[in-house]
């Protein structure tokens, strides 16, 4: 696989003969023969490993930000994208899972992007090149890298083959598993319990598992009635919008939803229905979904990336996302080391998309990057079928600690939920995924 | 004679270029902070059809400046703005209101 042919789309041939033609009329005309007028090599090749919010955004905005000068080259092994944000609502029975899931094709047909259907398997940072599972080879002068989380089954006796065989779920990517925890929901009995446990912090969508209890118990409430929900957390507490969750647990589903802190799961037995925790008793449940600990995706750990956190994440500089560990890779998403107050959300990564899209093409044009980016995160999470509550926050790059901070006095949650906020919750899909992929 | 106009001219299209990519630069800059606004309010503030998030580009200028200066000082009734809005400086807010001004509905 070679470099991608250049993609020129007609509002960029325009601009293009536009300046052409203004430069003629300064008697300048030769000029445009130059590589660009802004200095950005014509020939510059950004390759994505990763079309979720992190890489399909910046995949997205290279080409916005570049005037379409800059060719970008997707890598992504699933035909389509597949939202985590809004899958409890497929998990609720609210939804399906087509819903969830967008195509590529507005980024190939409507930004010139070369998606490539095919499974990033290494990454040479020495002679900057991607070497796919297919065979191909794609060179790049920036790449970035936003493969999400892995889950890591291994911590947990049993959970592997639980997992593959389909008798434990963690139906934490979005996909094939939520239906199939949809399924196990619809098969459960009334009187049954449904039991989700939750990793040590840092782990992907914070709020997620607690509003996936939240809906779930929406469900019991009209069909299975006398049926419970545990959650079993590793944390010392409720890890986000603890206060309006206990509040939801304990009027709206008083006597129905349990939460117990402090719960490391250490094994599980598939058979018998039992998860194991490090010091607390077992559990017995009709349904378990069991949420492992997270780490950096697969091929970031493969090339080197993983510096931080014993391992478990990568290190970036914020300004850029640049890696700490390689030049001319930038890491997006899931997979980084968090600044202070930034979540593992969809939305703060496509908040990183656009900053590292932008410090990449400032790099090759050879400006100076942002001196002050800003990111947002906006998160809603359904309390039951129409209710929601959120938490939002804006950063600032705050140069004298090269990291990123909240803006003092902005930001908040919610007052509590309200379904005027459901409907702005479901236009904040349609318009995150039409910002990260139409 | 001729090298000093040859001189000259390279000095005056060198500091023609320099300021076209200082332009250049504080532009992208400027759709690197409206970045900020897309995911919630549209790319280039423009928001899907039928959104009850409202699309930003083609706003006036001194509307937009209005309303984020009501979100702020909570005179406008918010479920979010009241918080976000709070996270730009009112340089940023003008910056962003005169961006989106421009953008075509």
């Amino acid at each position: 696989m070679a470099h991608a042919t250049p993609h020129a789309t007609s509002s960029n041939r325009r601009a293009f003969l536009q300046s052409s033609a203004a430069l003629s009329l300064l008697g300048l005309g030769g000029l445009s023969g130059c590589a660009s007028m802004s200095g950005m090599p014509s020939k510059a090749q950004v390759v994505v490993i990763g079309g979720g919010y992190g890489g399909a955004t910046a995949a997205k905005y290279v080409r916005l930000l570049s005037d379409y000068k800059i060719d970008v080259v997707l890598i992504e092994p699933q035909d389509a994208f597949v939202s985590c944000p809004m899958s409890n609502l497929v998990v609720s029975g609210v939804k399906q899972l087509d819903y969830l899931t967008s195509s590529y094709t507005g980024l190939s047909k409507n930004h010139g992007i070369k998606v490539v259907k095919d499974f990033a398997d290494n990454i040479d940072t020495a002679k900057k090149t991607v070497t796919l599972r297919g065979g191909g080879v794609i060179a790049y002068d920036k790449l970035v890298v936003s493969p999400g989380v892995d889950l890591m089954f291994s911590g947990i006796e049993g959970l592997q083959a639980a997992n593959a065989s389909g008798q434990i779920l963690q139906a934490w990517k979005a996909g094939a598993e939520t239906v199939a925890l949809r399924k196990q929901l619809e098969a459960m009995p009334d009187g049954g319990v449904f039991a989700i446990t939750i990793p040590e912090a840092p782990y992907r969508c914070p709020p997620g598992p607690y509003e996936r209890a939240c809906v779930v118990a929406g469900y019991f409430k009209t069909a299975k009635p006398r049926s419970k929900v545990l959650i079993l957390d590793a944390n010392p507490d409720v890890t986000s919008k603890g206060a309006l969750f206990k509040k939801v647990w304990a009027e709206q589903y008083k006597g129905m939803v349990e939460y117990r802190s402090q719960h490391r799961v250490t094994a599980v037995d598939a058979k018998a229905g039992i998860v194991k925790f490090d010091v607390q008793d077992d559990v017995k449940a009709n349904v378990l979904n069991v949420l492992p600990a997270m780490r950096a995706g697969a091929i970031a750990v493969k090339a080197g990336l993983n510096n931080q956190a014993n391992n478990r994440w990568c290190g970036v500089n914020y300004l850029t996302f640049e890696s700490t560990a390689a030049k001319d890779v930038h890491v997006l998403g899931d997979s980084i080391q968090i600044a202070p107050a930034m979540p593992k959300s969809g939305h703060m990564a496509n908040s990183h998309g656009k900053v590292a899209a932008a410090a990449i093409v400032a790099q090759l044009a050879g400006w100076d990057v942002n001196p002050a980016p800003m990111l947002t995160n906006t998160c809603y999470s359904f309390v039951d079928n129409k209710s929601v509550v959120h938490v939002a926050s804006v950063h600032e790059y705050v140069a004298a600690e090269k990291t990123f901070k909240t803006v003092a006095g902005s930001g908040g949650l919610s007052a509590g939920p309200t379904e005027l906020e459901g409907i702005y919750a479901l236009n904040w899909a349609s318009n995150i995924w039409a910002d990260t992929l139409a | 004679m001729k090298i000093k106009t040859i001189v000259s001219a390279a000095v005056a299209l060198l500091g023609m270029l320099s300021s076209v990519q200082a332009q250049d630069k504080e532009a992208l800059y400027l759709k690197s902070l409206a970045a900020t606004c897309a995911n919630c309010h549209g790319t280039n503030g423009k928001s899907v059809e039928g959104s009850s998030v409202g699309s930003l580009a083609g706003l006036d200028k001194n509307y937009t400046i209005a309303q984020m200066k009501a979100f702020k000082a909570g005179t406008r009734p918010a479920t979010i703005m009241h918080q976000l809005s709070k996270g730009y400086s009112d340089a940023q807010i003008e910056a962003l209101a005169g961006y989106f001004a421009a953008q075509k509905k």
